[in-house]
């Protein structure tokens, strides 16, 4: 256990790195990615944008600034007011990055580990209804449902929602967009975010749907499923206790990686449409304004999660799937 | 003769595919009694595995047709609703598999899967259960029973989980043991253990056994009866002995021709049957081996029933060569292969 903690801390690193150095280099490379002419605004001298390069020390060699710049960001990480340390700042509005992104948190764990729940919930339940009555109407009834809510974009559908059910009537069933905190104000807060909770999830739902559906197929054909059949079980424990456990273990790494991807500011369409002022929403407004520092913080925050969680996920494998474990 | 414990009459499996009606099973019929070990023998596709699915009706669904009867003491399994023939399967007639390494779930426990089926069928404690578990997997010789019952199936070798899986057929003391191929995914030193096993269990709870297999060698070993199955149906039936010593089938001459001896000289190439057996969508008219037969003549065309047509009083086959012409062909075959080698 110790050994598998370690390895997964030196690749968090590894890929920590690799992922940060790709985005400081695209950046520096992309058309209109300097910063210094951005910052020095319409119509600027020449010797304003010498001044702030050398200011912000824009004209060394790029292995010096992406050094520099991955140094203010572990400043970053130092937890309380960071007045007396150089962080990370954004180019555009100086804010302190950190400061920025953790603001951010409790609006879009809110929408994810809701989204998540209700994603999990009924993806599963789609999966086991279609795969118990495969080739029947209610499979291909609850198919094509899920079909269509995998082809529903999330800026389409969260617009079409929010303008329907908030904007027009006169008496909206919910609040047009905006988060209040779950500790001001409960009912709100899972008012204000109903809506978003089911945008997120409605892609998820068809998709694990579809995917455990085809699972539970396999498995009801593998051997062990007609001996739990052949030793007098039930129809509901051989389908809960021989067909979805195993069918689950592929599941399980698909949750996971989802998961950590919009927890990890990847809900960024979902927080654009309804106003959730989260991590996604923060990476929207960097990335419009082409604003390295808080771009690269979402990408390391974003990165961060997608390691965790697949670690957490091997673990989880070992309680699953008993041959994966070492003996 | 005692009464059967088990009597099959017309059986017959239809399954509804994309290419048409599939008769897997197209009339059988047996009988089977306590304490007796009935072998089934058949080439791949001869619906020995649908017939014995079908006692416990793991063959039902959407697709599948059924006629005849089954009847176990005294009730009609084949059409038993599914929930009252559940307390029959794994409870009365268990049922064990080829593949002993596809046939346990992986991701429990040993003694999980056993005391799951004893809690199904029993009302005690998991606790006394897994007791009996314990029991069980010394009975079938698995050393060191009460810590092997916590190893996942991958963790034991092909033998010891097919000694699991009996472990598992055993554990409601059933009437029945069907095994369907118990032995054809292990080694042959382990095939002879295996085979003993289950004889000597058969004796200890009295129960019968269905030997499914496409082996004549394991059937030769602790069969009392044989049924040769040929394209879904009963080809020739009758006591061990008749069947080895007096066939009356070409088809189960040329079964018995293509096991390899040791007491005749070697031979250059193992005798086999030529052909493929029939489609079971558009079976051939009249004696189904027809086009594989090299003694067929011209009556074989008509639909052979299965009768007695030898003196042995249980002896059954379908074929239509008279008794001089099957003893006179019989011997020329057995001559001509000796005279080859």
């Amino acid at each position: 256990m110790g050994a598998f903690i370690v390895r997964r801390l030196l690749g968090m690193i590894a890929v920590m790195f690799v992922v940060s150095f790709l985005v400081f280099v695209i950046f520096i490379k992309i058309p209109g990615g300097d910063p210094a002419s951005r910052m020095a605004g319409k119509n600027p001298l020449p010797q304003n944008i010498t001044n702030i390069r050398k200011q912000w020390g824009f004209d060394k060699p790029f292995y010096v600034q992406y050094v520099r710049m991955m140094q203010k960001t572990a400043n970053g990480l130092v937890p309380g007011k960071h007045g007396q340390y150089d962080v990370l700042r954004s180019f555009d509005t100086r804010q302190d990055v950190a400061h920025e992104i953790k603001r951010g948190i409790p609006a879009t764990m809110s929408l994810c580990i809701g989204a998540a729940i209700i994603w999990l919930f009924f993806g599963t339940l789609v999966g086991v209804i279609s795969a118990v009555f495969a080739g029947r109407f209610s499979d291909r009834a609850i198919t094509t449902a899920a079909l269509i809510g995998v082809s529903m974009p999330v800026f389409w559908l969260g617009l079409v929602l929010r303008f329907f059910l908030a904007e027009k009537p006169n008496d909206p069933l919910f609040p047009d967009g905006g988060y209040v905190g779950l500790t001001d104000n409960p009912v709100e807060w899972a008012h204000h975010l109903i809506l978003p909770w089911f945008c997120l999830s409605i892609l998820f739902i068809g998709f694990y749907g579809r995917v455990l559906r085809s699972n539970m197929l396999d498995v009801m054909n593998e051997d062990y499923v007609r001996t739990a059949k052949a030793k007098g079980l039930g129809p509901k424990r051989v389908l809960l206790k021989h067909v979805l456990r195993n069918s689950m273990i592929p599941i399980v790494t698909l949750f996971a990686l989802d998961f950590a991807a919009v927890l990890g500011g990847g809900a960024i369409l979902t927080e654009t449409v309804f106003d959730l002022k989260g991590v996604g929403w923060y990476a929207a407004q960097s990335v419009g304004g082409l604003d390295l520092p808080p771009i690269m913080g979402v990408t390391l925050y974003g990165a961060f999660f997608i390691v965790f969680f697949s670690a957490i996920v091997d673990i989880f494998y070992v309680w699953l799937d008993p041959r994966i474990r070492p003996s | 003769m005692a009464e059967p414990l088990l009597e099959v009459k017309g059986l017959k499996v239809r399954f509804a595919t994309e290419d048409g009606i599939v008769r897997a099973v197209d009339g059988v019929d047996f009988q089977l009694e306590r304490g007796k070990v009935l072998g089934i023998v058949g080439e791949s596709g001869s619906g020995k595995s649908v017939t014995a699915m079908t006692l416990l009706g793991l063959t039902r669904g959407q697709n599948a047709a059924f006629e005849g009867e089954v009847i176990y003491k005294g009730q009609d399994l084949l059409w038993m609703p599914e929930s009252r023939l559940r307390d029959v399967r794994g409870n009365e007639i268990a049922m064990i598999f080829q593949d002993p390494m596809t046939s346990l779930n992986p991701v429990y426990r040993i003694g999980y899967q056993i005391v799951e089926a004893i809690v199904e069928h029993e009302s005690i404690s998991k606790k006394q259960a897994k007791r009996r578990a314990i029991d069980l997997l010394k009975q079938v010789g698995i050393p060191n029973a009460s810590e092997r019952i916590d190893t996942y199936p991958h963790e034991l070798s092909g033998g010891m989980r097919q000694r699991v899986m009996i472990a598992l057929a055993l554990s409601s003391n059933p009437d029945i043991v069907i095994a369907d191929e118990p032995t054809t995914a292990l080694d042959v030193t382990i095939q002879a253990q295996i085979l003993a096993l289950l004889d000597n269990l058969r004796a200890e709870f009295d129960s019968a056994v269905i030997l499914i297999t496409h082996d004549l060698g394991v059937v030769a070993s602790i069969a009392h009866d044989i049924l040769v199955m040929y394209a879904g149906r009963v080809v020739e039936a009758g006591p061990k002995r008749e069947l080895f010593y007096d066939p009356q089938m070409p088809y189960t001459w040329g079964l018995l021709g293509s096991i390899p001896r040791l007491d005749r000289p070697k031979q250059e190439k193992l005798h086999s049957i030529t052909g493929s057996p029939p489609s079971l969508i558009n079976a051939p008219r009249g004696c189904k081996f027809r086009p594989r037969c090299p003694h067929v003549f011209d009556r074989c065309i008509e639909e052979p029933e299965l009768l007695n047509r030898v003196q042995a009083p249980d002896h059954l086959d379908r074929c239509w060569l008279s008794l001089d012409d099957k003893r006179r062909l019989r011997d020329e075959t057995i001559a001509r292969e000796a005279s080859i080698a």
